[in-house]
């Protein structure tokens, strides 16, 4: 009975491989705090952990390289001090690095480098291109605006002037992370923290950005709303293509996310690959030690 | 012809005009260092084999004779040591899948190679209609085709209706194996590996099974299968290779 069936079937769509530039290309970044010295300038030097014996200078990350392709999730693992975050807030221009290039293909087609680009430009990058969810609802949300209000910021930032269309972009994102619209004019303190993060995807999103930062999104979320909130990512990513960093502590999320894993300990890049080579047959010590401790 | 294709201009098969196998392992070798424990666990040693299209090659042995790790190799979720995994891919030609980069592996697991074992790894609280209308989406871009392709795929390996609309926790190991068969043929991919896809069934299930292998096969699917247990397997596969302590033995 089955194989008359098979026969029917449409044709799957062709699906060409693409070699196009990554929509993100980040080469050699190094955040310090500290004056640094000609011993910690060593890429090799040995620190403790990521402190400079010598000078005491924090080595918060050290010499980072990564590439985000278009539609792809990478995910970014470690422990509390590793350097993750510190990462994701250099990339999203909340911090200066010490070093580093990063190529945008959204801007100037990669020809700039963004960390050395204008304040000004860095904001337009930031506004237009990128989108940021935080761990912490309340620095991505005004918690006292009502969440049509929260995305409407991020669009007006973005050059959106006109009243309707930010009403109807509104409306549709709150759809789609599944805020109920009778509760549009409602502010995000009234909200769970489930909700909240959900308010502060559509107002990442508004803007329809091509790459999309998330740091620590379901940590301190109860189980049950965790799921639905890494089912609306890996929706968006299915309908909208957007590309995503995903940083989180938490491996379980990294697992059902990420495509591809970076492992990051004492500010460094220790391993990466396919999420599942890093899960099922890890290479280095230190994630053999953070896998084998997954629940 | 990309930067990983391999030069096999010169390899017996390409110059004798045959076609080329789907699928050549060469001296595969895969160990696992426990860093830890200080010690080295075996995998598989010295492994070759090689699958013509649309045959149905099974690997056979105990538990712990390194046939899992073959397949993981393939599918990239192990990182081989030494030696090569030639596949000859429609969209690349032949890539070796030891050492191919990342994106194509992504690739090629999207649109080639499908990988089924009992297990199912989901995001939580997802039902089994949208674990298969995920995979689906991946493989067609019309709304109406993605959903009617995945009831075809439900109905066509026999997947409950009554379950269609439940998480999968609660499934019997049967039915989340029909599920993961649904959900990795939606795509229709060329080459299929089977991860112990009888294990822990009982015998009515793994008869289930063997017709839904005999139907893939029918339909033209290339297979590698691994099970424990051999005389299940005999009279399905076209050939069959034993393992004992890491590498194959005569048989």
């Amino acid at each position: 009975m089955a194989m008359a069936t098979t026969q029917a079937a449409p044709a799957p769509v062709e699906h060409a491989f693409t070699d196009d530039m990554p929509v993100l290309d980040v080469r050699g970044l190094s955040k310090r705090y500290g004056p640094g010295c000609p011993y910690c300038a060593d890429p090799d030097a040995e620190l403790e952990r990521n402190i400079c014996p010598v000078c005491g200078t924090v080595h918060a990350v050290r010499g980072v390289s990564l590439e985000v392709h278009p539609g792809e999730i990478l995910g970014i693992v470690g422990e509390s001090g590793s350097g993750k975050s510190t990462l994701m807030q250099c990339l999203y221009f909340d911090q200066d690095p010490t070093e580093g290039d990063m190529r945008v293909a959204a801007y100037d087609g990669g020809r700039e480098n963004c960390f050395t680009v204008s304040r000004q430009q860095q904001r337009y990058i930031r506004d237009r291109i990128f989108g940021m969810v935080y761990q912490n609802p309340y620095l991505g949300l005004r918690m006292n605006f009502s969440s049509l209000s929260n995305i409407a910021e991020k669009q007006i930032a973005a050059g959106v002037r006109d009243v309707h269309r930010m009403v109807g972009r509104g409306e549709e994102l709150l759809e789609r992370v599944k805020i109920p619209l009778r509760r549009k004019q409602d502010p995000p303190r009234a909200f769970s923290g489930g909700m909240q993060q959900r308010v502060q995807i559509a107002k990442a999103l508004s803007n329809e950005p091509p790459v999309l930062f998330l740091d620590e999104v379901t940590t301190g979320l109860d189980l049950s709303v965790q799921a639905r909130v890494l089912d609306l990512i890996l929706q968006l990513r299915r309908d909208l293509g957007v590309s995503m960093v995903v940083v989180s502590h938490d491996l379980g999320v990294i697992r059902l996310l990420a495509d591809r894993t970076i492992v990051m300990l004492d500010g460094r890049v220790i391993e990466h690959g396919l999420t599942d080579q890093i899960m099922q047959d890890p290479q280095h010590a230190y994630t053999q030690e953070l896998v084998y401790s997954l629940l | 012809m990309t930067a990983d294709a391999i030069d096999i201009a010169q390899g017996a098969a390409a110059s004798a005009g045959t076609p080329r196998p789907m699928l050549a392992i060469e001296d595969l070798s895969k160990g696992f260092t426990l860093h830890a424990a200080g010690r080295r666990v075996r995998g598989c040693e010295g492994i070759s084999l090689s699958i013509e299209a649309g045959e149905f090659v099974g690997v056979t042995g105990r538990s712990g004779s390194g046939k899992s790790t073959i397949l993981k190799c393939i599918y990239r979720t192990n990182l081989p040591e030494a030696g090569r995994i030639v596949y000859d891919s429609a969209a690349f030609g032949p890539v070796d899948l030891a050492t191919l980069d990342e994106r194509r592996v992504i690739y090629l697991r999207n649109y080639e190679i499908g990988y089924i074992s009992q297990f199912l790894d989901v995001v939580p609280r997802t039902t089994a209609r949208d674990i298969v209308r995920a995979s689906a989406a991946e493989a067609f871009e019309d709304p109406d085709v993605i959903e009617s392709e995945t009831v075809r795929m439900l109905e066509h390996f026999d997947f409950p209706q009554e379950l269609w609309d439940l998480y999968p926790n609660t499934f019997s190991g049967g039915e989340k194996l029909r599920l993961n068969i649904a959900r990795a043929m939606v795509r229709r991919p060329r080459l299929l590996l089977l991860d112990e896809p009888t294990a822990s069934l009982d015998n009515a299930s793994k008869i289930k099974v063997r017709d839904l292998i005999e139907q893939l096969k029918a339909g033209g699917t290339t297979m590698l299968g691994i099970f424990h247990d051999l005389e299940f397997m005999e009279g399905v596969c076209d050939r069959e290779y034993n393992m004992q302590a890491g590498g194959f033995v005569a048989g």
